[in-house]
């Protein structure tokens, strides 16, 4: 197998993770927690509503999700394209 | 016991602890110094992380500005824990890889540039300072408050301990003492969150008492707390009120932010594998979330708390007296806190009570008219002293007030330390060593690292006599030039093979420096009040207030890099090949120091 991270599709797989990581990372942030909050507000949560629990609690804990299962994620990856530390 | 000792007490204690730990784990090398010789397990990384991070600004400071506030800085929340998404995922697995001490390093070695470096020390120096500015206000209030002294004297008392602290420590007695800070301070925020918690809602998680039921009055806690607040004119505190692009564009910079403050930084080249330093970042989220996810939970519930003390018969009833706040021992808190002078209240007209209310707001008008009240009589409540007060506010035990006391301090400390640390480094290592003087020997690498310490505790003490406002909003500016200026480049550095020295050193430089000068032109050119030539109520782009220009200075820094890089050569053919072996963990062991 390439030493090349790019010929071998180590890097592309890389970059998809973190993509989607990073896309997941926006919604609950920005989307639910700020831009999306309106249409949200339907939704109550205790005295307030879901994008108000997304701004204050929601979004923390998916970030801890978000990085947890990247973490998991690439270990794995680094091993199948055996490039992880020996 | 006094109250007076047993806050001393518990300092004493604490103190004790630390310098104990930084005795038995004094730095010997300057690998030691540095980067604690890369021997350090991603759990205790990821708590000495945690406490290296939170600093006053989230300790002393967040929860206040929440409380005051309401649901529209709940940015401060979710940018400085999002930040660390930026973190694991784009920057700390493939700075552990490259395996070098600092930030400068690799932005030097990278971009192949002694410039490239020296320009990453000045951006690294100016972020750095402007963060220890924030944390010496925060110190300043914790020491003015526990030695009974005004806020200033406060201020130098405090530099002067955290020069004593920081300059023996080091990386290796700082992880540790960092571990020890971290135990006292999440103890010291957790506790009294969780007696308030259990007061007001039954539920000792602050984080499901903050949205479950207000006992006294059988309403959801947030539905009571929008009540009361309204009913006396301020704006309702689950609402959005703020512009919805500055809220946007100010967690963007926070989060931007984080990824590009070198003290954090430097914790992942610590660790000993590139999967460490990936689950590394996780643990310290972990750790940082259990203050996170209780902060917005002791903002609204001091909140009400405090409304409650003023209006001891309801929002409709009558005001609490003035005889009542001097002599009754639940209201002792405001008699200590008035001689810091960061709170203050001023019977108006003269009906012996002190109203608490909005008297900015119309709706308030006709009822202040028809019961005689002349403006709001609480004048200065400084949204810092509130995590500080909120035991004392909430009638916990004397031991709860004492631990927090402690871990306000511990908080303050082992941020600056952190900070310091980076700074010194910066200076001796990559200034110092790395450019001016390469035969330097190691001990007096070491000695100009400790002058560095103490020059910049000097500057930011004399810059902390005019702080840009509140701890976590200075800190927030912090925030702005780091996001601003380090981060594009170590990112560009990363995933982008063809931009180069030139177009890295052309980025740095706009970011840091539109940045810098939007910041200036709002709050007063070195932060001196009265030199800025326009408000944050009213700035000079938009709506986009200084503390939130971080995001607009990163992204000229990645456009002005980029399009620079263009029209410039493409780097050399050993810059590529530093970049893939970059990108793979294989072979991190091999790259060691080079001391």
């Amino acid at each position: 197998m390439s030493d090349k991270p790019e010929e071998n599709g180590y890097w592309a797989a890389n970059i998809r993770i973190v993509t989607w990581c990073l896309v997941i990372w926006a919604i609950v942030s920005f989307g639910f927690g700020i831009l999306l909050r309106p249409l949200l507000s339907g939704i109550s949560v205790g005295g307030a509503d879901l994008g108000f629990w997304f701004a204050q609690q929601g979004s923390i804990l998916v970030f801890l999700a978000l990085i947890f299962f990247y973490a998991w994620r690439m270990n794995r990856l680094d091993r199948e394209f055996g490039v992880d530390e020996k | 016991m006094d109250q007076f000792v047993l806050n001393w007490l518990f300092i004493g204690a604490s103190f004790a602890l630390y310098i104990g730990i930084a005795i038995w784990a004094r730095a010997g090398s300057t690998s030691e110094f540095y980067a604690a010789g890369r021997g350090v397990h991603p759990v205790v990384n990821g708590m000495a992380t945690g406490a290296d991070w939170m600093s006053a600004a989230s300790f002393i400071s967040m929860a206040g500005l929440i409380a005051f506030t309401g649901y529209d800085n709940s940015t401060f929340l979710m940018g400085w824990t999002g930040g660390y998404v930026l973190l694991a995922l784009l920057l700390a697995p493939y700075l552990r890889k490259f395996g070098k001490f600092t930030v400068p390093e690799f932005i030097g070695d990278r971009f192949y540039s002694p410039t490239a470096r020296m320009v990453a020390v000045i951006c690294l120096i100016v972020a750095s300072i402007t963060y220890v500015i924030g944390q010496m206000t925060g110190v300043g209030v914790a020491f003015g408050r526990f030695l009974e002294v005004d806020n200033t004297t406060g201020l130098f008392i405090g530099a002067a301990v955290v020069f004593a602290y920081a300059v023996f420590g080091g990386m290796k007695g700082v992880t540790y003492t960092q571990v020890a800070q971290y135990v006292v301070l999440i103890t010291a925020y957790t506790i009294p969150a969780i007696f308030i918690s259990l007061q007001l809602t039954g539920n000792p998680v602050p984080g499901l008492g903050l949205f479950g039921e207000h006992v006294a009055s059988g309403e959801p806690l947030l539905a009571k707390l929008d009540a009361t607040v309204t009913e006396l004119g301020f704006a309702e505190y689950t609402a959005h009120h703020s512009d919805t692009l500055n809220m946007v564009l100010f967690t963007l910079s926070l989060m931007i932010g984080t990824a590009g403050l070198p003290h954090v930084i430097m914790r992942f080249f610590t660790v000993p594998t590139v999967a460490g330093a990936r689950w590394s970042a996780g643990w310290a989220l972990v750790f940082i979330a259990l203050l996170y996810l209780t902060a917005p939970a002791v903002g609204a519930m001091a909140r009400l708390n405090i409304t409650d003390m003023f209006w001891p018969n309801g929002t409709s009833g009558e005001a609490v007296a003035v005889e009542t706040i001097e002599t009754d021992p639940d209201y002792a808190w405001m008699l200590t806190w008035q001689k810091t002078g960061l709170l203050g209240w001023e019977d108006k007209n003269n009906d012996g009570k002190i109203q608490y209310y909005n008297d900015g707001s119309a709706a308030m008008e006709e009822r202040a008219a028809a019961a005689g009240w002349t403006g709001n009589e609480l004048t200065n409540f400084n949204r810092d002293i509130l995590v500080l007060a909120n035991p004392e506010i909430a009638n916990l035990p004397g031991w709860v007030i004492g631990l927090v006391a402690a871990g306000g301090l511990a908080a303050a400390l082992s941020t600056a330390a952190g900070l310091l640390l980076a700074i010194s480094s910066a200076v001796s290592h990559d200034l110092l060593k790395g450019q001016l003087t390469p035969n330097m020997s190691e001990s007096n690498e070491l000695l100009s690292a400790r002058i560095a310490m103490a020059v910049a505790i000097g500057v930011a003490t004399w810059l902390g006599l005019n702080p840009p406002g509140f701890a976590a909003q200075t800190v927030a500016l912090a925030f702005g030039l780091a996001a601003a200026s380090i981060f594009p480049a170590l990112m560009m550095g990363i995933f982008s093979k063809r931009v180069n020295n030139t177009g890295a050193v052309a980025g740095m430089l706009v970011g840091l420096g539109v940045t810098l000068v939007y910041i200036f032109l709002h709050k007063g050119w070195f932060f001196i009040p009265g030199t800025n030539t326009f408000t944050d109520a009213d700035p000079l782009l938009l709506s986009i207030k200084s503390t939130s220009f971080g995001a607009i200075g990163a992204m000229l820094n990645f456009a002005t890099a980029i399009a620079v890089s263009r029209v410039t050569a493409a780097p050399p053919k050993e810059i590529q090949d530093l970049v893939e072996s970059v990108r793979i963990p294989r072979g991190a062991g091999a790259a060691a120091a080079d001391h």
